[in-house]
């Protein structure tokens, strides 16, 4: 599956962070404790006036920015995110009125958990390969919620990234990509419902280490690979351990995960996990590096992706747009009750 | 203009908060005290001026003109009742439609009022409502208040001009140490400086105590052809000049967002026909709907240069012993600003002063006042100069 | 109950998202929103007006912070909003973000960026737009 690959991408992490150990306080939890347990220091927090179409626009003008792509040649675009302003009303076409990539384009939004946006990259794949458009945007966001005193509260942030996929100019080919999937109720949210429920342990071995591993070997196994082919391995990642764990039990090194591992300061964007640690990769990546990306969204199912970079990287524009550490960086610290009055936490269900 | 206009009658309510008294309450109150004061028995009133910023968002009726003929007591007389909006300029602006109609030879004897019941609502839903003054689409829309429109002012004129906050502040200690002296104003108590300085912050700089109240009011006056005024009083006042200009919408639009335009074409007018400098003012009421506001309008006005407001305020030109008395009545800040109350209200403190009859306010000698009367942010401006006959 | 009010704010869209300004074909001044004519070339201009993207970037003229907002906007104080002269020559209202009160000054260089504007309640219509952050390199 060669031609086929990454032209741009673009990240958006909103700028307020909460330390895990300021949640602690308020729940009268030991902060050491969760920040050794769950290995998150800090998370970012949108301000009441951000939201996942606001960080899908950032996003999607920071890949275009860096490229030159008209934004009519741009054929669909397709945000996945599990916290969509709209139940009913799509992220993409905002995402697609904000580019100027209207309105001969084809949309959809995409849920999947915390794999929706990287199941966007492979739609954009399939329209790109059977040359049913030109362009595609793929975009993965999230500002998702967890119930005030949960522990899922000291990981769930905000933040997104979009990947333009095309044929021409492709800066980092995508050689194939593989998906497993099952029926798995490890986390949910039902409609109208305004915070997850998930299975607490439930959540780990039959869930996102299962759906991980598994679609890691069949990829490997398609493309007769070994860890020590990649240079860079990007895991989901919920928590600070999970992904670290998953590698290892797959055979990959510290060394590897490092640069995409972001949770640790600036916990789990969910539907932007996976994808934002893919840009952190690329910002640093050099021509003939190889990556292993493999998401994973819970209900369950995980998406995995052999990229090979090419030349043509170094042709992207790419300090056009803030880089991940960047973004990272750009950062004004928040308390509990602030955080509550942002994420609207003062208001029943 | 085709012959002279006097005014031969005024009334006023008291203005506040005033929970027993409702929107047709308060206009029949100021229009029977008027007609008293004119002498007239109103069979001889041709047509009926009103001036009210939005009856339909504040009390949910419109046609405003019906409601006050029939309120009055005029709907059997069937004669025409016109009511005017220019947003905070309302009053103003039926003070210049009766005057025009009465110099123009169409009507002999017209009322004009001007009313808003601004408590029957709640106090943000006020704040709204006074916000639809502004530019909705590309003001208030995107957060825009009345008080930050101000305030934006406020916060230019002190860059360019290096005028104080403490200065912004003493317009507002002067008007309510007026204001005690009016038994018509909703402020009856003097305040200090350091009060306005600590008041609660309504937009940056401004604090509550340089904002005009939501209030209740209502104010009349009776216009007469000055040739027949005579017949009915023997203290008729005439407008010797009347004015009125647009700007854009937005304070954005502006050219100079320090300057109103509106005022000083509107004032141009005003003085032309009165064939007056600003220096020949005795006393004028200000549209003081905010403490900045006074300070643009003494400059626009031309009673002083660009820039040297806040300085006059602190020379206390502007005060009663001052050289330019401004706002006797208290202004909008301390006597009230029931929105379409207050154009007609500004004439009747004018005419109290040309009387002779303004007691403790009294400007010795006054024999021409000015008012002026300005829509939202400065979108539209009235102009009126009286002088004694 | 919502404001409905949807089609009035839907109509500004590429104004609000994409700061679509036009220019007049005739003097070339350059108008945000866009207008039907030049005020100053009036029937001259009629037909000959030309749709402009604007750039979004420009400087503050002047600012306040609200502490008393409208009703949409209770929830958010205090926030700044400024007059911003944008580099090709209109004026808009706008709120600043991204930036510390006491930072905020004229003369600050901003630029655009997309944010909510406001919503219509928890079952209304969400109103995205224009607000400007100050104009440091690539954030």
């Amino acid at each position: 599956m060669a031609d086929v690959g990454i032209v741009s991408y673009g990240a958006h992490i909103p700028r307020f962070r909460i330390k895990s150990s300021e949640i602690a306080h308020a729940w009268g939890k030991d902060p050491e404790i969760i920040a050794g347990g769950l290995g998150i220091i800090e998370k970012s927090v949108p301000s009441p006036d951000q939201d996942v179409a606001t960080i899908s626009v950032e996003a999607a003008r920071a890949a275009i920015s860096r490229s030159n792509i008209n934004p009519q040649d741009v054929g669909a675009i397709y945000v996945g995110s599990e916290s969509h302003p709209y139940a009913v009303k799509p992220t993409g076409t905002i995402v697609g009125e904000a580019i100027g990539a209207t309105p001969v384009i084809k949309v959809a939004d995409y849920e999947f958990a915390c794999k929706a946006g990287t199941a966007a990259i492979q739609t954009c794949m399939a329209l790109v390969k059977s040359d049913m458009i030109r362009y595609g945007i793929a975009i993965g966001a999230d500002t998702s919620q967890a119930a005030p005193g949960d522990p899922l509260e000291y990981a769930a942030s905000a933040g997104g990234a979009a990947f333009i996929i095309g044929k021409e100019n492709v800066i980092a080919n995508i050689n194939n990509t593989c998906s497993y999937t099952t029926d798995t109720p490890d986390f949910w949210r039902r409609e109208g419902r305004k915070y997850p429920s998930h299975g607490g342990r439930f959540t780990g071995a039959p869930a996102y280490f299962k759906h991980i591993t598994n679609n890691a070997k069949n990829l490997m196994e398609l493309q007769n690979t070994k860890p020590e082919d990649y240079n860079f391995a990007v895991f989901h990642q919920p928590n600070g351990k999970f992904p670290m764990k998953v590698a290892k039990m797959i055979g990959f090194t510290t060394e590897q995960v490092k640069q995409g591992l972001l949770c640790p300061i600036i916990g789990n964007t969910y539907s932007g996990a996976t994808m934002i640690g893919l840009a952190s990769i690329l910002d640093v990546a050099k021509p003939g590096d190889r990556i292993f990306v493999t998401s994973y969204g819970s209900g369950a199912g995980s998406d995995a992706f052999d990229i090979t970079v090419t030349d043509k990287i170094k042709d992207l524009q790419v300090h056009n747009a803030p880089l991940v550490s960047q973004l990272i960086e750009s950062k004004e610290y928040i308390d509990y009750s602030t955080y509550a009055q942002f994420r609207d936490l003062l208001y029943e269900d | 203009m085709v012959r002279e206009v006097a005014i031969i009658g005024i009334g006023l309510t008291k203005f506040g908060e005033l929970w027993d008294k409702s929107f047709r309450n308060l206009i029949s109150e100021a229009g029977a005290k008027a007609i008293i004061d004119s002498g007239i028995s109103g069979s001889e009133i041709d047509a009926l001026y009103i001036g009210s910023m939005s009856g339909g968002r504040f009390v949910g009726q419109e046609h405003v003109g019906a409601l006050v003929a029939d309120s009055a007591g005029f709907a059997h007389m069937h004669i025409p009742s016109i009511r005017v909006e220019s947003a905070c300029a309302s009053g103003g602006l039926a003070i210049r439609q009766g005057y025009l109609s009465v110099a123009s030879g169409l009507n002999d004897i017209v009322v004009v009022g001007g009313v808003e019941k601004m408590t029957d609502v709640v106090g943000t839903e006020a704040t709204d409502i006074l916000a639809t003054g502004l530019d909705q689409e590309w003001e208030a829309f995107f957060g825009a208040t009345f008080s930050g429109e101000y305030a934006m002012i406020a916060t230019r004129h002190m860059y360019d001009f290096n005028t104080t906050r403490e200065q912004i502040a003493q317009v507002a200690v002067k008007n309510h140490a007026n204001g005690a002296l009016n038994p018509y104003s909703q402020f009856k108590r003097p305040i200090t400086l350091e009060q306005v300085m600590k008041a609660p912050i309504a937009a940056y700089p401004l604090g509550m105590l340089d904002c005009s109240p939501v209030s209740d009011g209502a104010a009349a006056v009776i216009l007469c052809a000055a040739e027949k005024a005579k017949n009915y009083t023997d203290k008729p006042v005439k407008i010797i000049g009347s004015g009125q200009a647009s700007d854009t919408l937005s304070l954005h639009g502006r050219d100079n967002i320090c300057t109103f335009e509106s005022t000083k074409y509107a004032a141009k007018m005003a003085y032309e026909q009165a064939k007056i400098n600003p220096n020949d003012i005795d006393v004028a009421e200000v549209h003081d709907c905010f403490t900045i506001a006074e300070i643009l309008a003494i400059e626009d006005l031309g009673f002083v240069n660009k820039g040297d407001g806040g300085k006059a305020i602190d020379e206390k030109i502007t005060t009663i012993d001052g050289n330019i008395p401004v706002n006797t009545s208290g202004g909008l800040k301390a006597k009230g600003h029931p929105v379409g109350a207050t154009g007609v209200s500004q004439i009747a403190e004018i005419v109290m002063q040309l009387r002779g009859d303004a007691d403790k306010r009294q400007i010795k000698d006054a024999k021409i006042g000015l008012t002026h009367n300005v829509g939202a942010g400065g979108a539209s401006c009235i102009v009126h100069i009286l002088g004694a006959m | 109950m919502t404001d409905g009010a949807v089609p009035r704010f839907w109509r500004e869209i590429p104004q609000r998202y994409n700061l679509i300004a036009n220019q007049c074909g005739v003097c070339n001044k350059v108008y945000f929103p866009p207008r039907e004519s030049c005020p100053y070339c009036r029937r001259k201009s009629m037909g000959k007006m030309v749709q402009k993207k604007l750039s979004g970037k420009g400087t503050i003229l002047t600012y306040t912070i609200i502490y008393i907002p409208p009703d949409h906007f209770i929830g958010q104080v205090p926030y700044p909003l400024a007059i911003i002269q944008l580099d090709e020559g209109p004026k808009v209202t706008a709120q600043i973000v991204d930036a510390k009160i006491d930072d905020i000054k004229i003369g600050m260089k901003v630029k655009a960026t997309f944010r909510k504007i406001h919503e219509d309640g928890y079952i209304g219509a969400i109103h995205y737009g224009y607000k400007f952050k100050p104009a440091e390199v690539n954030l």
